[in-house]
């Protein structure tokens, strides 16, 4: 059996995806709610298939941005409220691992799962054919980028009881760097330029958040989680 | 160095651009003499609270004191 | 070396008797700098060739945008002060700059879309600055919606220092990615101030509106500061004789 380090990392993710597989629906709901949003938009608007292809990259991304953004309250509220998160917090590993381990099952539970669907929406959004690997690429880099930096406002507001909401405030800002590399590689690849460019950009945002994000959050929930 | 206009009809009027100049001074001002007397009033406020707080006080320790 | 005169800066007493002495003169400084600043600009200043008298607005909308920026950044080094060396009067400073920054950030919107319509034809046009700036209006709007949530207040400015350091490392992120999104989108770049190439007529009433500005923006931010002393500090002795002393409130029972 393959031994490796005891850091915590594996153990947080086994468990929050052991977490979200009990509770199939609630870890569902967020890919669920991409879907149904995804149909508001020809109601909405038009059904027109000329001017919906023209939107269809940037509908997308952005009810991906949402999807991930309202799903970020669950990453430490439910440890928060039952006591585990207090029991991580005094525990002798190093928070950081952990914290990473919590983050990526996120990613396994909402973020990879809408990067599967969307050529879905695409098809239902008349995304035109050369925007979809481009969608898929950014969309599995940005979604990771998105959980990273959901997972700050997250652990900022763990202990505040509108926290959902003021998690939104806080990490909009944040998240619109990624939304708009992550448009632009898409169109990029409609319009038949390099879209491997905003895609690189894209990477380097990951690299730089799986790098800091971590680390502030360990040290905001060691602070925060005493309201 | 000399002045702009001909008078002061022509200086509210701006080259027909008054209505927006004028509303951005006006704003600009509302806004700065806003975070002047808002943290005026409030020192205000807060010191006569204390003031209270601090009578009130004195009142109930000289009560404890003569019932002592 | 003797770091005692680092932690008497801290002290919210002296901070207090400091600004109490002080700030009539730069109250006074920033009054004269601004009026003469505006009169200036508004009636002396030569106007623009191409946009005539509208182009006055940038003795309003540079200053306010000069200072939101800056804002944003003072109010995260104060909160970055407080984190590491736990000086009290650090927090006080950047809750104080959190609104003030807010405000400044709207004129900046305001005044730039005002100025936008007879210029460009419409008041809203979403090109880098104007973006960038309603970018930094959430990242304030961010900070003061967590400044007021947390009922414990150790907790609270924790959380803001935190919020407004992230922020900062994100103001050059979001700038750039929000500049190389409008090239992308719009060829033509529409440049708002051309303050290098400006003429020298034209350039000293904005050098001294901003310095005005800046003066303002200290004097309000020492005003803000020197409340939520009073608040914080209301049970020291020292704050209730100045409360006594300085209110009109009769001592009860005397008669």
């Amino acid at each position: 059996m393959k031994k490796y380090a005891n850091n915590g990392f594996y153990a947080y993710l086994r468990r929050d995806l052991r977490l979200s597989h009990r509770r199939l629906g609630e870890a569902a709901s967020p890919l669920i709610f991409f879907v149904m949003v995804t149909t508001l938009v020809p109601l909405g608007i038009t059904p027109d298939p000329a001017s919906l292809s023209v939107m269809a990259s940037g509908i997308i991304w952005v009810f991906a941005l949402l999807a991930t953004m309202l799903s970020a309250n669950g990453l430490f509220s439910g440890d928060y409220q039952d006591g585990s998160l207090e029991q991580l917090l005094i525990s002798p590993q190093v928070l950081v691992m952990p914290v990473l381990g919590k983050i990526t099952a996120h990613w396994l539970v909402v973020g990879l799962p809408l990067t599967i669907v969307s050529p879905l929406l695409g098809l239902m959004l008349s995304l035109p054919e050369a925007g979809y690997l481009p969608l898929m690429a950014s969309l599995a880099l940005g979604t990771a980028c998105l959980s990273l930096l959901g997972a700050v406002g997250a652990a900022l507001t763990v202990s505040l009881q509108k926290g959902g909401i003021l998690l939104a405030l806080v990490v909009m800002p944040l998240y619109m760097p990624v939304i708009i590399f992550g448009g632009a590689t898409v169109q990029y690849g409609i319009d038949g330029l390099a879209w491997t460019g905003p895609l690189a950009i894209l990477g380097a945002m990951l690299a730089a958040t799986v790098a800091l994000c971590p680390l502030a959050i360990a040290g905001v929930l060691r602070l925060t989680s005493i309201n | 160095m000399k002045f702009q206009f001909q008078d002061v009809s022509q200086m509210l009027n701006m080259g027909g651009h008054g209505f927006y100049v004028w509303s951005a001074v006006v704003v600009t001002l509302m806004i700065i003499i806003g975070l002047i007397v808002r943290p005026l009033r409030q020192h205000r406020i807060i010191l006569n609270q204390i003031a209270q707080d601090v009578a009130r006080e004195k009142l109930r320790k000289r009560a404890v004191g003569e019932s002592n | 070396m003797n770091w005692a005169w680092f932690y008497r800066l801290g002290s919210p007493l002296w901070f207090y008797q400091m600004t109490t002495r002080w700030l009539p003169w730069l109250s006074l400084l920033a009054f004269v700098l601004l009026s003469a600043g505006l009169i200036w600009g508004l009636g002396f200043a030569p106007q623009d060739a191409r946009q005539g008298n509208s182009f006055r607005i940038i003795y309003l909308h540079v200053p306010a945008s000069f200072l939101a920026l800056a804002g944003y950044f003072l109010m995260a080094a104060a909160g970055a002060i407080g984190l590491i060396w736990r000086i009290k009067l650090s927090y006080m400073v950047m809750k104080s700059a959190a609104p003030i920054g807010a405000a400044l950030t709207f004129l900046a919107l305001f005044t730039g879309a005002v100025w936008g319509k007879p210029t460009w034809g419409s008041y809203w046009v979403w090109d880098a600055r104007i973006t960038s700036m309603l970018i930094l209006l959430f990242l304030y709007f961010g900070v003061l919606a967590l400044q007021y949530a947390f009922d414990n207040e150790e907790a609270g400015n924790k959380a803001s220092a935190v919020l407004a350091l992230v922020g900062t490392v994100n103001i050059p992120i979001i700038y750039k990615s929000v500049d190389w999104w409008f090239t992308l989108h719009q060829p033509s770049t529409i440049k708002l101030t051309s303050a290098p190439s400006m003429h020298p007529d034209m350039f000293q009433p904005l050098l001294v509106m901003i310095l005005g500005f800046y003066c303002f923006y200290f004097v309000s931010l020492c005003l803000f500061t020197r409340v939520e002393i009073l608040r914080r500090e209301r049970k020291t002795a020292w704050v209730g004789e100045l409360a006594a002393r300085s209110s009109n409130v009769v001592e009860e029972g005397k008669q």
